[in-house]
């Protein structure tokens, strides 16, 4: 019993000592903004690496979490007894609210935010990251700034695409498996549709990128010990950006859509 | 008190609850050929990387041309380590990048110079370093000797003071390692740089250096010409030099 305490304080100071570091390099990004135009090839070159090449992973991901958001739709619609014409309402704010901006959140985090902390990880144990700070290249500007800032803006555009493939796949499922019509569905989803969900989705997207470009950065940069630091620090950032993604997503949802 | 040009004094660093360095004192003049020798792990690599404050010290003071380095803002610190050049110990290349970017890396970053003067310089320290036909290649395509070499010729690049050598030769068959050697030799003469040169190697350290400091324990054990070195009674050094297994050193 003891024993566990001390771990499991061990882990909390540990926990503690990594959201003070986070939080340090948060600023240092924040202070190396004001060199943003001195590094624009190096930020475009990371929005096609992380964002544009992240497309086809997400867009797979969103047909089938659409597919299967309308066929367990139908399915608890038809156990209650409520009417199919309310399915096209039911996964249209499922998928823009919560599905779209999370799963590709997670999905973005286990894809760019380990490759990152894999990369710069690599990086420091090599010493590629002391090499340039020893000709006098400030690190957070050459490595960090591009992939948080592409990672902040390109999770938001990927979710765009995400919710539009999602409502896609649920349209086609609802007409081949469930037997609904399609304008039935859209008639659904285009009552229920409100902008200020859409915007809402993609500002958390925005939360969402912005913690795993910090988190995969941060991890990637205190990697120690070779290969296996390495995979450390990488299992660590994809555990700690998914966390982060998930409590700030219930944050978002208390702030966001009040009870009352 | 006259301060020499690199000035360590009371040099502490411990790494978790493993103390490495207790209390290392040196001074390095301007122009000279150093070479810090001592047992793997010993704190040789961590010395070269707090004079260029890569590492912070958690007791003591480096001072680089009368400049306290912790006293350093990051502007005044980046414009002094300008004037370092450091070869890694496993050459720190970009692996993204070709030689041509490697090498001129820091000059593009530094906005002071054009694309053609940075292909002219790139061209002209790839020379000085023997590797002319290798400008587009990356890295991994690359041998460990050539590795090195581009290392060199990315640290000579804007022309530094002081360059820093951290265990030039090791993994190098002697052929290569006595190429390294000669190229250090040269560069110290032809760029009149203050050379620091950490290595094991003790063939190497005996051909490039002026001085030979041996770390010992976290501390400066011994600090003489190579010739006091060769005849030295210390039998710790001793020990070190002629490669026994048995002697004073615990290992």
């Amino acid at each position: 019993m003891a024993n566990s305490l001390q771990e499991l304080g061990h882990y909390g100071i540990k926990f503690v000592g990594k959201l003070g570091g986070i939080t340090m390099l948060t600023i240092k990004f924040i202070l190396s903004l004001k060199e943003i135009f001195r590094s624009s090839r190096l930020i475009f070159e990371q929005l096609y690496l992380i964002g544009v090449k992240s497309l086809p992973l997400i867009v797979i991901i969103s047909i089938f979490v659409g597919a299967v958001s309308a066929w367990q739709a139908a399915y608890q619609f038809k156990f209650i007894g409520a009417p199919l014409r309310f399915l096209g309402n039911a996964v249209g704010k499922a998928v823009v609210i919560e599905l779209a901006p999370v799963l590709s959140a997670i999905a973005f985090a286990g894809r760019v935010g380990a490759g990152v902390t894999a990369e710069l990880g690599t990086m420091r144990v090599t010493e590629q990251i002391d090499a340039l700070e020893s000709m006098g290249i400030n690190p957070v500007r050459y490595l960090v700034m591009p992939r948080v800032l592409a990672s902040l803006f390109m999770v938001p555009f990927l979710v765009i695409f995400a919710d539009f493939v999602a409502i896609v796949g649920a349209l086609l499922i609802s007409i081949v498996g469930v037997d609904v019509s399609s304008s039935l569905f859209l008639d659904g989803f285009r009552n229920s549709f409100k902008l200020s969900d859409f915007i809402n989705g993609l500002i958390k997207a925005g939360v969402f990128g912005f913690i795993i470009g910090i988190v995969g950065c941060y991890e990637g940069f205190h990697a120690k010990g070779g290969a296996q630091g390495v995979g450390e620090a990488t299992t660590t950032s994809v555990v700690i950006s998914t966390v982060l993604i998930l409590i700030f997503n219930f944050i978002f949802a208390l702030i966001l859509f009040r009870l009352q | 008190m006259d301060l020499s040009f690199i000035e360590i004094e009371n040099l502490h660093k411990s790494f978790d609850s493993q103390q490495v360095l207790k209390g290392v004192n040196l001074g390095i003049d301007k122009g000279e050929s150093i070479v810090i020798i001592g047992q793997s792990g010993c704190g040789k690599s961590v010395l070269l990387k707090h004079l260029i404050r890569l590492l912070e010290p958690d007791e003591g003071r480096i001072v680089v041309d009368r400049n306290d380095l912790s006293q350093l803002k990051d502007k005044e610190l980046i414009h002094l380590r300008q004037r370092f050049g450091m070869l890694f110990q496993s050459a720190a290349l970009f692996d993204s990048l070709t030689v041509e970017e490697n090498v001129g890396l820091g000059l593009r970053e530094s906005r002071l110079f054009t694309d053609k003067e940075i292909k002219k310089i790139v061209n002209e320290k790839l020379e000085m370093v023997g590797l002319t036909d290798a400008n587009q290649k990356k890295p991994a395509q690359l041998s460990g000797g050539m590795r090195k070499r581009v290392g060199l010729a990315r640290a000579i690049a804007n022309n530094p003071e002081v360059l820093l050598y951290d265990e030039p030769t090791t993994g190098l068959d002697p052929i290569i390692a006595d190429i390294i050697d000669e190229l250090i030799l040269n560069l110290h003469q032809k760029l009149k740089v203050t050379s620091i040169v950490v290595t094991h190697d003790m063939k190497s350290a005996f051909k490039v250096a002026q001085r030979i400091v041996m770390l010992y324990d976290g501390k400066v054990e011994i600090n003489g010409t190579p010739e006091e070195i060769k005849t030295t009674d210390n039998q710790i050094v001793r020990q070190f030099i002629e490669g026994r297994a048995k002697g004073p050193i615990k290992v």
